[in-house]
């Protein structure tokens, strides 16, 4: 090492330098892959959407996606679907941040802690290949312990008991709060029943093992209680009248058996 | 010695008889995180290696300029950048093991045979010979991480890359997997009896009594 050379000039000379390779290398590489990225994670979203669908069938995901699953828009305050916007030009996440497309949400309606909620809501109904809806697909979100965690939620077409449930996105601890995603938990929610006989939502994430032929209560995630009762709110506002309430209201009384 | 000699013990000898795994116990937390599978170990290698290799690369070529008192810093930037460009690059064209990596891609910037490399060679030595310490360097954690994974995968899930060996009971098989295998701490248990196993065959491995 040439220690003859170490001038104070030189050292942040040195390391302005190598800073400034190292930052246009990250740059260059952050933006010139970001089409690729984007690409995966749509990819990744659709195949997201297919395991929650349940269908039995070996056609292509491009296919399905045209066959099979009908992308619809819901405006959340009324429950109604909304016709005259393209469903896949619509990105639910862009909306959430234009104070044009969703509405800012009280301390009290914060329950997911996710601040906006955007006007619109893109469901997914999955019809079998005789044209027979089979499932309505969700997507809902809400705070974990140190990440937004979003997830697909299938429900049956009583729009109560549970299909399947998926979560594809989350930044929490793996092994504990990222079990979220552990196949053998979400198992737990096929069958359950999101709301009382009143209407009232009435899944509940109880700490340890769910009571046993309980159709409303799931396992928490052990080492994971932060994670869990994110969970828990994330369900509570999604299924409240802030959040698919009112749309699963009108699917109960049978809105969509005849469509 | 001849040059090309020197060289090839300077790529072979981290492999096993001077294994940043096994004889330095270096670098063991990722290889608990990644070796369930395989495939996850496979590309953590790929990813390790291409890390070790070029940091040494670069910071040798830099040795003469960086300054000694910021040296580590210096180091831990060109470490960080090809870090994220490797998991940049998994994340466009590997999407799906980037996932069951998570953040073990990020966390190779701790990773202490990457830095341990660079301060040990790299500072010291042409680039030539460095870029070959870290190829040597990366086949030695690779190697480890192949075997820990193989064991793993082969008893825990019945398959090697994702190809089913042992039928599984719960396919109607007859092999009853071993669910300590398909969590971290059974690579301890492996990685013991890889050291135990490389040090009877090297006794000079062996440290001496106090």
């Amino acid at each position: 090492m040439s220690n003859q050379q170490e001038t104070f000039g030189k050292t942040i000379l040195v390391v302005l330098a190598v800073c400034l390779v190292c930052s246009i290398i990250v740059a260059g590489a952050a933006v010139g892959l970001r089409s690729t990225q984007l690409a995966n994670k749509e990819k990744d979203k659709q195949n997201n959407i297919l395991a929650v669908a349940g269908l039995k069938t070996d056609k292509k995901i491009s296919e399905i996606f045209r066959s099979n699953i009908q992308t619809k828009l819901v405006d959340l305050a009324t429950g109604e679907f909304v016709d005259g916007i393209d469903p896949a030009s619509y990105d639910q996440r862009k909306a959430a941040k234009d104070p044009a497309q969703s509405i800012k949400l009280s301390a009290e309606q914060n329950i997911a802690k996710i601040g906006r909620r955007a006007k619109l809501a893109t469901v997914y109904l999955v019809s079998d290949d005789a044209g027979k809806l089979q499932r309505i697909i969700l997507p809902v979100h809400g705070a974990g312990l140190w990440s937004t965690m979003y997830a697909f939620i299938a429900l049956q077409v009583d729009g109560n008991t549970v299909g399947a449930l998926t979560y594809y996105e989350q930044g929490e601890t793996p092994g504990l709060g990222g079990e979220v995603e552990n196949p053998r938990w979400r198992a737990l929610w096929v069958g359950k029943k999101l709301f009382d006989e009143q209407g009232r939502p009435a899944i509940k994430i109880v700490k340890g093992q769910a009571a046993a032929g309980s159709s409303h209560e799931i396992d928490g995630l052990s080492g994971a209680t932060l994670t869990s009762v994110g969970v828990q709110h994330t369900f509570t506002f999604w299924l409240g009248e802030q959040g698919f309430g009112p749309f699963l209201s009108k699917v109960r009384q049978g809105a969509l058996n005849n469509g | 010695m001849a040059k090309s000699n020197e060289l090839k013990t300077v790529l072979t000898s981290p492999v096993v008889s001077n294994n940043p795994i096994a004889l330095q116990i270096l670098g063991v937390c990722s290889a608990l995180a990644v070796t369930s599978k395989l495939e996850t170990a496979f590309v953590m290698t790929l990813a390790v290696l291409f890390v070790t290799a070029f940091s040494n690369l670069f910071i040798s070529l830099l040795r003469h300029h960086i300054p000694n008192s910021v040296r580590i810093i210096v180091q831990m930037a060109i470490i960080a950048s090809l870090v994220i460009v490797v998991d940049q690059v998994l994340k466009a064209y590997a999407f799906a093991i980037s996932k069951q990596l998570s953040v073990y891609v990020g966390l190779i910037i701790t990773n202490c045979i990457v830095m341990g490399r660079a301060e040990a060679f790299a500072m010291k030595n042409n680039p030539f010979p460095s870029f070959m310490d870290g190829v040597g360097n990366g086949l030695g954690y690779g190697f480890v991480l192949m075997m820990v994974g193989g064991i793993r995968e082969l008893f825990g899930s019945g398959s090697l890359f994702g190809i089913e060996i042992l039928p599984l009971t719960s396919n109607g098989g007859w092999y009853q997997s071993n669910g300590l295998l398909l969590l971290p701490p059974s690579a301890f248990f492996i990685i013991g009896g890889l050291i135990w196993v490389i040090r009877t065959f090297r006794p000079e491995q062996v440290e001496a009594k106090e």
